[in-house]
């Protein structure tokens, strides 16, 4: 059975990013696209989030594994960089799930900042559980590549952010 | 038309070898920074680092056309074969050193990632564009970090102005272009390195004054690591980095 670009992308959104299991890889952007041949074999192009994201390889077989599972009878997966992988391309609702899993999302990436600001041009992100707006920066870099790690001076509670990039 | 492979595989290898050599070396602190935030941030950058390399590598393999690929070449060369600038090679003293290292070779990253971003060649431009957000952040950090140290204690102070004495002579090789690489800049394909300098200087002067601290007077800068002669350290580094995949050739994880 040759599927349909749409049910393939169906599909994919239920291969979750194994490092935030509540985006899947669509919503995230990885996937930037998926077509299907003549003779059913899927092709998906994903671009990585980081370029040492170790994530990479998981997300690539994860995606081959949920096609051939479903019967794709063959897929390849091919990695492009351009264009950069951004934040901005993630959706209202894949932002409204990061913060219920109790990550901040993403805010939108400043068009041009000084290289060595000292002030941050954005805003801080509100605490994805008491929602309180005054929140702290604890580090730029968190657990994964992707996050930040933040302090909320409300409850006290530490969370990360997915970084603006 | 595609420029001289031979040339083009060199460039390469300078650019991944900066990161691979800085990423290797940023890993080190890993488990021993002085804050557990650092630690974090530290081994972040330097699996930054290693993904650049990676990714460079493997194009600079699949360019050259000889069957090696980025673990052939990151663990089965010798300090001879690598092309990396002598200051990412240097140990990585104490915070000091590494931070003003950092921020060194960081924001000659921004300047070589941008304009790498518009070289001719796709693949090297696509990676340049994805790199330079990276090394954005990563100078931010390391800048801010500068500032705070050499604005901060007497002693922080006092070891910041040792780091950025002590790597000083080393920075003079990032802005070097290598003889080899004019075809490829007339071609679009690199970048002429010299032209970074000025910009760079501008930035550091202005990092540097926040932070009260001086640059030193222009003085001998040291070379060799572009054309494979290196300092006594990396053959020392390459030791550790290398001996599980020569130990285990082939091995699969």
């Amino acid at each position: 059975m040759i599927p349909t670009r749409t049910e393939v992308l169906r599909w994919l959104d239920d291969v979750k990013d194994p490092e935030v299991p509540v985006l899947s890889v669509v919503e995230l952007g990885v996937v930037r696209d998926a077509t299907v041949d003549a003779d059913g074999t899927v092709s998906v192009t994903v671009t990585p989030t980081y370029s040492g994201c170790p994530a990479m390889r998981v997300i690539e077989e994860s995606i081959r594994d949920a096609l051939l599972l479903r019967g794709a009878p063959a897929v390849t997966v091919t990695t492009v960089y351009t264009p950069a992988w951004t934040t901005d391309w993630m959706p209202e609702s894949a932002r409204a799930k990061l913060e219920a899993y109790g990550i901040a999302p993403p805010g939108a990436v400043a068009a041009s900042e000084d290289l060595v600001p000292l002030r941050r041009a954005g805003a801080a992100p509100r605490c994805p559980f008491c929602k309180s707006p005054r929140t702290q920066l604890r580090s730029e870099f968190g657990s994964t590549a992707c996050k930040a790690l933040w302090v909320c001076a409300e409850c006290t509670q530490p969370f990360e952010q997915f970084k603006a990039i | 038309m595609h420029p001289t492979p031979p040339a083009f595989v060199e460039a390469l290898q300078r650019i991944g070898d900066d990161r691979l050599v800085l990423g290797h070396r940023t890993s080190e602190w890993c488990g021993h920074a002085p804050i557990l935030e650092e630690d974090i941030a530290l081994a972040n950058i330097a699996l930054d680092l290693i993904g650049q390399a990676n990714l460079i590598l493997r194009y600079a393999g699949s360019v050259e056309g000889a069957g090696r690929d980025e673990d052939a070449l990151a663990f089965f060369r010798e300090a001879i074969e690598f092309r990396n600038a002598l200051l990412c090679e240097l140990p990585i003293g104490d915070f000091a050193v590494t931070i003003v290292r950092h921020f060194f070779h960081g924001l000659y990253s921004v300047l070589q990632w941008e304009a790498l971003s518009r070289s001719t060649d796709a693949t090297l431009s696509g990676v340049a564009a994805k790199a330079l957000k990276e090394s954005r952040y990563h100078v931010r950090h390391a800048g801010e970090w500068v500032i705070r140290l050499g604005d901060g204690t007497d002693e922080s102070h006092r070891r910041a102005q040792e780091a950025v004495d002590a790597l000083w002579p080393y920075t003079g090789e990032l802005f070097m272009q290598p003889a080899d690489e004019a075809e490829l800049v007339a071609a679009g394909l690199t970048v002429d390195v010299s032209l970074l300098e000025a910009p760079w200087r501008a930035q550091v002067d202005d990092v540097l004054r926040r932070a009260t601290l001086r640059a030193p007077d222009a003085g001998w800068m040291q070379r060799g690591g572009r054309e494979g002669r290196h300092t006594e350290h990396l053959g020392h580094m390459l030791a550790e980095m290398q001996i599980v995949a020569r130990s285990h050739p082939g091995a699969q994880w």
